[in-house]
């Protein structure tokens, strides 16, 4: 009786069992996904250039008229204090800072470098803002250190018995308005 | 297609689909500079910026559409039946 060869069909099995997936078509299927998930990413990256366009059609806010609005007493503030308060909309921050007796000056909270909230240091008698460490004067706003562009958009003030009104904000480089 | 054919057809649809990706990472790295940088420029109150940025980033996504089509085309061709091996399931 002759030997029976041994089936190569077998053997071919077996070793596909181990390695289900062909490895030329694994390489095709792994590039598929990297290709799919590097597409996502991308489209999320344009995703965001579409909502800050968004936001900055509907935020885009023109303020031909600024309105008068009573911020604090004069009385309210020592010298070299500070206070917060809002102008001209409820989510602008502003800061007021008594210089002395008589020199009130306030500013926008807003860093002008990444818009982080500047705080008053009397120390120093500067405002400083603990993101980038920019500093701006408190005399003028202009930018003493760190990256900040441009000086703090100043809050234009008014007295009037007693009492301390905002009534406008000059911004650096732009025509007064209010 | 002869087994030689097909491996070769395989090759070239692997590096087909390499350079793809590739450019597909450095597009993609270019858009989230992009990104950063309008974001950036935003917050400093150049709001002029955004036009641009998000146009040019939407050509940018077009280019990343146009790159995972052709790798896709290029693996597709290189897994015709005859070219050694199983087409992976769906
Ligand atoms: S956000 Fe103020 S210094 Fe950067």
């Amino acid at each position: 009786m002759s030997e029976q060869p041994v089936s190569c069909p077998r053997e071919k099995r077996l070793w596909s069992e181990e390695f289900s997936v062909a490895a030329g078509e694994q390489s095709f299927v792994e590039r598929r996904q990297l290709g799919k998930f590097l597409l996502l990413t991308s489209a999320a990256m344009f995703a965001g250039q579409l909502w800050l366009l968004a936001k900055n059609a509907f935020t885009e806010r023109v303020h031909t008229i600024w309105p008068r609005k009573a911020v604090a007493m004069e009385s309210d503030l020592a010298v070299g204090a500070a206070k917060v308060f809002s102008y001209p909309g409820p989510q602008d921050n502003c800061l007021l800072i008594r210089l002395d007796e008589e020199r009130f000056v306030a500013y926008s909270q807003k860093c002008t470098h990444l818009s982080c909230a500047v705080v008053y240091s009397a120390g120093n008698r500067r405002l400083e803002c603990p993101c980038h460490e920019g500093y701006f004067s408190v005399e003028d706003g202009h930018v003493i250190q760190g990256p900040p562009p441009r000086p703090l958009p100043r809050i234009e003030l008014e007295r009037s018995q007693g009492q301390l009104f905002a009534k406008g904000i000059t911004v650096f480089g732009e025509e007064e308005a209010r | 297609m002869t087994p030689e054919a097909g491996s070769a057809a395989r090759k070239r649809a692997t590096r087909a689909m390499d350079g793809a990706m590739i450019l597909l990472i450095l597009l993609l790295v270019v858009q989230i500079w992009l990104l950063m940088a309008s974001v950036e420029s935003w917050l400093a109150g150049h709001r002029g910026v955004a036009l641009p940025a998000a146009i040019i980033s939407g050509v940018l996504f077009c280019g990343c559409v146009g790159l995972v089509m052709l790798a896709h085309r290029a693996g597709r061709t290189a897994r015709t039946p005859g070219a050694g091996g199983v087409t992976p399931p769906r």
